[in-house]
């Protein structure tokens, strides 16, 4: 934001760029200042902008073919797999896009938890983050009602019905939602409707996302603040977007593995029979992404308290620049936070686990266990960390500690020096 | 409005200009809002008859109404003795059998979890009644909750017997 001066050289340029700055946008988005230090786990930002345009694409030539009636949908779903030119290729795009659409988000939060990117000044970024998150649930559940399979229509049934655990007006609520008794076409075409447009909202809330970044502009794996620009920055362009596109073409080359080699293997087969309002698939599953949350959902006996609990595990991540008392940012610094953070990574992966297998005996055992201490990690860990932890101490800049080997900042610049010479 | 300031016509303007926003917004948003809620023909589709004279001792049927499942469960000796002896304080939703089945032979009730909506398997779980596959609730043989994250027992539609082989749902 520093380099409002720029002028357009041509004169066509000049004259449009009084009237419409793109240009001095343009050259912002070029010439950003970006830490020389960033590694591949900052490359998932460009990476998940890609996600969302590769669903919008292949989302909006789908609803060319695609017809939101109960009777329908399911058929119409079939062809656009065996009639449309391309439409198998384009519908495994669109659904294994948002695995790797999810993939790529839980990479990139837990990156920003581990180098402490929500923290002050950064916490608005963070919280646009978490909304973005919530929208892409709410996207892909709805999407996922659509082809109105055996599990579109049970998986709509269930999470519909965590409304019916609000008191008094819950049984209200879910009929609205409905607009009948139970999950039906109604339901079907709103779904399709808010499936069409919370894409936009994501992009709308994309640009905001990146436009408060740009304001104190990027964390970095040691954290620190660094002078933007200097010594300590590159431009965003050509050396991030080089390095980006590198790790998007190596993401593109896992995409593209599942799509062609493994199309359904994150799929349900029951979402290949019919949705049939009389019989409720053995073992109902949510996607692998929402496992976790679902784990959540299942450990707790009482149903409003579980729906609270499951809610709650998300929107705590709201308030974790607030939770985590301790001012260094990077976990690099931080060697007790950096255990918790992995147990924390494990706690998570074990509550997919067992989100997955029937909710009892020692399932349930172990989902509570993992409950418990997903929330003891934020409410009663992060907290009490950052005040009785001893961390390292900081360098003083990027490349300190790389040009000196030691985190000590004066011997370092002697031995720079002395190697000079 | 502080006590020292007086309250002027400005004030007055503002607070009252607001005010009119405030409602024509709000009943501008209504029919937007209420139009997602049943429609006419969702709720003209508000019974449905069944011909139970083919269900025998045991035996249990599921018809569709409303989009919904209703079991109609014809229960033998054994089962409604079982439903009768439980004592109300064991009950996590205490209700008497014989207000959940006027004519104890036949059970009639959603086929819908009072957990999360899913539909119960007959004949499964610790208590002989239904069992829910998608959390684990267990139902008794009159459709009362025992076990599990299910906060109620399964609900009772109105119905009649419009004869002794009809049931009218609704």
């Amino acid at each position: 934001m520093s380099e409002h001066n720029y002028q357009p050289k041509s004169k066509f340029g000049k004259w449009f760029n009084d009237r419409l700055p793109l240009l001095t946008l343009a050259n912002h988005l070029t010439d950003y200042p970006t830490p020389k230090n960033l590694n591949y786990w900052w490359t998932f930002g460009g990476i998940l902008t890609f996600c969302l345009i590769t669903q919008i694409i292949t989302g909006l030539v789908l609803a060319m073919h695609y017809i939101a009636h109960a009777d329908m949908a399911f058929n119409s779903v079939e062809h656009i797999m065996r009639d449309v030119n391309y439409g198998w290729l384009i519908r495994y795009i669109h659904a294994n896009g948002a695995s790797m659409f999810f993939l790529a988000v839980y990479i990139h939060i837990f990156r920003s938890l581990f180098y402490g990117s929500y923290k002050s000044p950064r916490e608005i970024i963070w919280i646009l983050g978490i909304i973005i998150y919530l929208l892409m649930m709410a996207a892909a559940f709805m999407g996922y009602v659509l082809p109105w399979g055996q599990m579109s229509f049970w998986g709509a049934t269930v999470i519909t019905n965590l409304f019916s655990a609000i008191p008094l007006v819950g049984e209200s609520i879910t009929t609205w939602l409905w607009g009948g008794y139970s999950v039906d076409n109604p339901t079907l075409t709103r779904f399709f409707t808010l499936h069409y447009l919370i894409p936009f909202l994501i992009l709308g809330l994309v640009v905001l996302h990146i436009w408060a970044l740009h304001i104190p502009g990027n964390n970095n794996p040691i954290g620190i603040d660094i002078k933007k620009p200097s010594k300590e920055t590159v431009s965003f362009h050509p050396y991030i977007v080089v390095k980006d596109l590198f790790a998007l073409l190596l993401f593109t080359i896992l995409f593209a593995a599942f799509v062609f080699y493994s199309p359904n293997i994150l799929g349900h087969a029951d979402n290949y029979i019919e949705a049939n309002p009389l019989v409720t698939p053995a073992h109902i599953v949510p996607e692998w992404y929402l496992l976790p949350f679902y784990a959540i959902l299942r450990s707790v006996p009482d149903k409003l308290m579980g729906v609270i609990a499951m809610l709650s595990a998300i929107f705590i991540l709201a308030a974790l620049p607030w939770l985590d008392t301790s001012k260094v940012r990077s976990a690099v610094f931080r060697p007790l936070y950096k255990q918790f953070y992995w147990i924390l990574v494990a706690d998570v992966l074990i509550l997919g686990y067992v989100g997955a297998m029937p909710a009892e005996g020692l399932y349930l055992l172990v989902a509570r266990i993992g409950t418990a201490y997903y929330f003891a990690h934020f409410l009663i860990i992060l907290p009490v960390l950052g005040k009785i932890e001893k961390t390292s101490p900081l360098p003083l800049s990027i490349t300190e500690p790389i040009m000196g080997g030691s985190l000590n900042a004066v011997p370092t610049r002697i031995r720079e020096n002395s190697q000079k010479l | 409005m502080s006590d020292q300031k007086k309250v002027n016509r400005r004030d007055f303007i503002y607070t009252a200009s607001t005010v009119v926003g405030v409602v024509g917004v709000g009943a501008a948003a209504w029919p937007l809002i209420d139009q997602m809620n049943p429609d006419a023909s969702v709720k003209a589709l508000a019974t449905t008859e069944v011909d139970i004279s083919l269900v025998k001792p045991g035996q249990s049927i599921t018809v569709l109404w409303r989009g919904k499942p209703v079991f109609i469960k014809r229960r033998t000796e054994n089962e409604i003795s079982e439903a009768k002896s439980v004592s109300l304080n064991e009950l996590k939703h205490p209700e008497k059998d014989e207000d959940r089945a006027a004519n104890p032979e036949w059970l009639v009730m959603l086929g819908v979890c009072t957990h999360l909506g899913c539909v119960p398997l007959a004949d499964k779980g610790d208590y002989n009644g239904w069992f829910c596959p998608c959390h684990g609730s267990h139902y008794d043989t009159s459709g009362r909750i025992r076990k599990g994250p299910a906060p109620t027992n399964l609900e009772i539609p109105r119905y009649e017997f419009v004869n002794s082989n009809t049931i009218k749902i609704g």
